[in-house]
């Protein structure tokens, strides 16, 4: 399996995502950076974590005009998976690869904290009770309009929730995916939760890696 | 090709919070103000553009708003374009 690794200038969760792909899934992984357009034939792309562009104008908007999405939306067109972590959803919603955008946290300030989740829609019941994720965000606010949000519900497109809302986020939403369940957007970290060297709060559980194997089953399906 | 002007106003729905606006009202009512009821802060943006004609000037600015400027998810915006004098 090859996973591209879209890079903007700001990203700053890239080398935790690879280093947890190379190390713990054996997977290929190729930087694409956001200057060049690339040839999508990845089985897979993540956009990893950071503060590309230095969140200038909107967290994502710059990002999301870059060489490389436009590459990117080919991809999805042809129906391999994306997802987007932190920064990465943002630049998804901005994109408009993913519906609604995320705004400042509702207390105004960066939350960094392990947070319990709940899977919902296609995602139900496939996580432990005590599953949790650690997030690092000041912009994780999920919005939409009402609409929207019905229609995003209907269609099973929310894949994790807050058990306990941190950031004021519409319907608790943690994480969505396209109508096809091909793109997905989340805040929290995944990346975070599998390996002690990345992080001090370490979970026993490898919360992170129950994540990643949800995502690997829609390789090639 | 002519000179234009333009400048947009990006502001937060109403419906969404506006963190900045609600720090200087949070800092006024820390110091005894009671007569501000609501501040929300937006976006001032000027931009300068050559075009053909008004028509081509409107469209440059308006794709350019929708691409860039402001997300429609959360915030309108305002859109004034006006020819320069040569």
């Amino acid at each position: 399996m090859r996973a591209g690794i879209l890079v903007f200038p700001g990203s700053n969760c890239d080398r935790d995502l690879i280093s947890v792909l190379e190390n713990e899934f054996q997977i290929q992984t190729e930087i694409l950076w956001h200057t060049e357009h690339f040839e999508p034939h990845h089985d897979l792309y993540f956009l990893p974590g950071g503060f590309s562009y230095g969140d200038y104008l909107r967290t994502g908007a710059l990002a999301a005009q870059c060489r490389s999405i436009a590459s990117l939306r080919r991809a999805a067109q042809n129906g391999r998976p994306v997802v987007g972590i932190c920064n990465g959803f943002q630049i998804l919603c901005e994109a408009k690869l993913l519906p609604g955008a995320l705004v400042r946290n509702r207390d105004l300030l960066h939350i960094c904290e392990w947070v319990p989740l709940a899977g919902a829609g296609r995602w139900q019941d496939c996580f432990p009770e005590n599953f949790a994720l650690p997030i690092s965000h000041g912009e994780g606010n999920f919005l939409c309009n009402e609409d929207e949000l019905k229609a995003i519900e209907d269609r099973g497109q929310v894949l994790l929730r807050y058990r306990e809302n941190p950031n004021g986020s519409l319907a608790d939403i943690a994480g969505i995916c396209s109508p096809n369940g091909r793109i997905i957007g989340l805040m929290p970290h995944p990346e975070r939760a599998l390996r002690p060297s990345l992080d001090l709060a370490f979970s026993r559980e490898r919360f992170g890696r129950l994540f990643f194997e949800k995502v690997f089953s829609l390789v090639s399906k | 090709m002519k000179k234009y002007y333009a400048t947009a106003i990006v502001k937060f729905k109403t419906s969404v919070l506006e963190p900045q606006g609600k720090a200087i009202l949070l800092s006024l009512s820390e110091k005894g103000h009671k007569e501000f009821s609501q501040i929300r802060v937006g976006k001032f943006i000027e931009v300068e553009l050559v075009a053909e004609n008004d028509r081509e000037a409107q469209a440059k600015i308006s794709q350019l708003a929708e691409d860039y400027l402001y997300n429609s998810v959360m915030e309108t915006c305002e859109l004034k374009v006006v020819a320069q004098e040569s």
